[in-house]
């Protein structure tokens, strides 16, 4: 019992943190039908940006109380994150459009691959510590250990969800990504700014992968050139697990990718009698997310929309 | 030189006879003008246009996105290692292994695509990314309980070629000179790249491959019209892990060394860049592809050398540099040619058709509509 809460809540807070980043995915997926494969490394260069900022603070000033250190990181790679990220569209995805759908995904993996090199020339080879200013507390749960730290990932990265569902569901601009979706020449026929609302997405899920990256830094305490890659690779799946294009779908998928990866690598020695260890973690995730795609192919949540005639 | 191109198209048999010494030649001119290491550079070529040739039979001819693809590469390269290593004992002679491996792979092509047919667009890329990492992390693990694949470390001291009792692993002194293995190696990969361009040529324009093209195209027309969409996407998945494997097991035999290290994500995608880059569906394009992506990064070694000539020393590690400039090379050809380097007439057909056509027509190419 004691390592099925205890994994359940690691499960669930790498969950939402999978969740985050699976958003800018689907966001973008749902309008432009496009895998923005640089969106993990705009994470890792949100983190990598956050961490220099807050190891800046945290000498300049350190009797600072930590949270807010961390707040300053945040809020000086958001803006930057935003910016490269708009930079990204406008530059290799916007005149791609009306190119084949494979040519844009090439570009991304460039931008991905320019931006990871980008920050190993920047930031080196090694790995970045993130400072320990953040409070240790911990509680008790159920036989569980649960951290302040943990609990306030997985709170405010509901805020988030729920933030932008408030903003895609009740505002105008959210109307517009909608329509966007929906319908590229219908929406612009309406009175839509198309390409403005492509920057807004891709801005908005900039924005959402900066807290998403220093999330995961604080919570394992380092940070790395190459740590988009693979949470990039989790978030899509997530997405895809969800139903892809879908925001409520990625935040269940991104849970319950992070759960299913917790208990499974909690278990998977028991199941095996030993035979497969922990470090099958990551093959846990993908037979599942294999599983759950062949029997139900658009996703948990996706519409299942009958085929193109 | 306009002319001279024309003269030659007009004369297939002498373009022939030039490309065959050209290519026969090719080793001891990289070999001698630019050192042996370039050599070594065109063994890697091959096997990439060998790879990038498999793969088009996927992506190109029948439109499924396959970002897994190296796995099979790592399958035939693992064979190889585990029938000719001392890793089991056993030596078993590599026109054995080749096929076994080979058809290893094809069978995993399969098994692969059985359960994916349903998937279409990007849940097939994501599922056949998941099946990748999956074989991956296998080999980096099945240490233990019992030793198959020697987990991160990889397996070496793999049997190197050898026919007729000529083995590859030892240079050759003739003549004053020593030709490395690498020089063997090339003709031999040579020969089984001009065989997969030959059977992918002539794939193309069969009955099969006009099937792979109506399914790309439209699948329920083509299932309309007859196709056995199912078989006909279980022989692509068959056909190009099959490359894949033959592959695999001449890199294993090659390298003398395999770890899971050459097999990872990057891998698949580079190919996958090769094919798009170089303009999908169409074999010289493909070609091409895989011949620059393989030799920018090598060429690019070459910074240092720049740094210091222009700057007097190593400003930044042409190491960290080459893989950026690598990056910004495959955005900016992407961005001025969208549709590859060398389209297949069909494609340069619907890019040069009327806009609107055009875009209705390239929205059909990896439909994720589903």
């Amino acid at each position: 019992m004691d390592i099925f809460t205890q994994q359940l809540v690691n499960g669930l807070v790498l969950g939402s943190i999978y969740a985050l980043v699976a958003l800018g995915y689907t966001m973008v997926y749902g309008i432009l039908e496009l895998i923005n494969f640089a969106h993990g490394e705009v994470t890792m260069i949100g983190a990598m940006v956050a961490l220099s900022v807050i190891g800046v603070l945290a000498g300049v000033a350190p009797d600072l109380p930590g949270v807010l250190v961390v707040l300053g990181g945040i809020l000086v790679a958001i803006p930057a994150c935003m910016l490269l990220a708009f930079g990204i569209e406008k530059i290799a995805y916007r005149p791609l459009r009306k190119a084949p759908r494979l040519a844009p995904l090439i570009t991304a993996i460039g931008v991905s691959i320019i931006l990871q090199n980008l920050a190993m020339l920047i930031w080196g080879r090694q790995y970045v510590s993130f400072p320990e200013i953040l409070p240790t507390t911990k509680f008790e749960f159920l036989g569980a250990h649960i951290s302040l730290l943990q609990i306030a990932i997985v709170v405010l990265a509901l805020t988030i969800m729920a933030g932008l569902w408030l903003l895609v569901e009740k505002t105008r601009l959210g109307r517009a990504m909608r329509a966007t979706a929906q319908s590229r020449e219908v929406a612009e026929l309406m009175g839509v700014n198309v390409d403005r609302v492509i920057s807004a997405t891709f801005i908005i899920g900039a924005a959402i992968a900066v807290i998403a990256g220093v999330m995961v830094s604080a919570y394992y305490g380092l940070a790395h050139y190459y740590m988009g890659f693979m949470l990039g690779l989790k978030a899509f799946s997530a997405a895809v697990l969800g139903g892809i294009g879908n925001i409520a779908g990625a935040m269940l998928g991104g849970l319950l990718l992070g759960v299913i990866e917790a208990l499974g690598a909690g278990y998977i020695g028991d199941i095996t009698g030993g035979f497969l260890g922990s470090h099958y973690q990551d093959v846990f995730a993908f037979f599942v997310l294999i599983g759950v795609l062949v029997f139900r192919p658009s996703g948990l949540l996706g519409e299942r929309v009958a085929n193109r005639a | 030189m306009n002319r001279a191109l024309d003269g030659l198209r007009k004369r297939p048999r002498l373009t022939a006879i030039l490309l065959a010494i050209l290519l026969a030649a090719l080793p001891f001119m990289m070999g001698f003008g630019l050192g042996n290491s370039w050599v070594r550079v065109l063994d890697f070529v091959l096997l990439y246009v060998l790879l990038a040739i498999g793969l088009n039979i996927v992506v190109g001819y029948a439109g499924l996105l396959d970002l897994g693809y190296i796995a099979f590469y790592a399958l035939g390269a693992y064979l190889y290692a585990w029938l000719a290593s001392p890793h089991f004992g056993l030596h078993l002679p590599f026109w054995l292994v080749l096929p076994i491996g080979a058809m290893l792979a094809g069978l995993f092509g399969v098994l692969l695509g059985a359960p994916t047919l349903r998937l279409r667009g990007d849940y097939l890329a994501i599922v056949t990314l998941g099946f990748g990492e999956i074989i991956r992390i296998f080999m980096n693990n099945l240490n233990a309980p019992f030793n198959l694949t020697n987990g991160p470390q990889g397996m070496n001291l793999i049997d190197p070629v050898s026919i007729a009792g000529f083995s590859f692993g030892k240079p050759l002194h003739v003549f004053g000179m020593t030709f490395p293995p690498t020089y063997f190696y090339y003709y031999l990969f040579l020969a089984f790249t001009l065989l997969a361009i030959f059977v992918a040529l002539r794939l193309q324009d069969s009955r099969i491959g006009r099937a792979w093209a109506a399914i790309r195209e439209d699948e329920i027309a083509a299932a309309a019209m007859g196709i056995n969409t199912r078989n006909m996407k279980l022989l692509a998945f068959a056909m190009g892990a099959t490359f894949g494997g033959l592959a695999g097991g001449l890199f294993a035999a090659f390298q003398g060394f395999i770890s899971p290290e050459s097999f990872n994500l990057w891998e698949s995608i580079l190919v996958l860049c090769m094919i798009v880059l170089g303009g999908m569906g169409n074999i010289p394009g493909v070609i091409l592809g895989a011949v620059l992506l393989t030799a920018i990064p090598e060429a690019l070694r070459y910074l240092g050398d720049f740094q210091r000539a222009t700057l007097g020393h190593v400003a930044v590690d042409p190491a960290d540099l080459r893989m950026l400039l690598f990056g910004v090379a495959l955005v900016a050809m992407m961005l001025f040619r969208p549709a590859g380097l060398l389209p297949s007439r069909q494609r340069k057909r619907e890019f040069a058709a009327e806009d609107g056509v055009a875009e209705q027509e390239q929205a059909s190419l990896y439909d994720a509509r589903a």
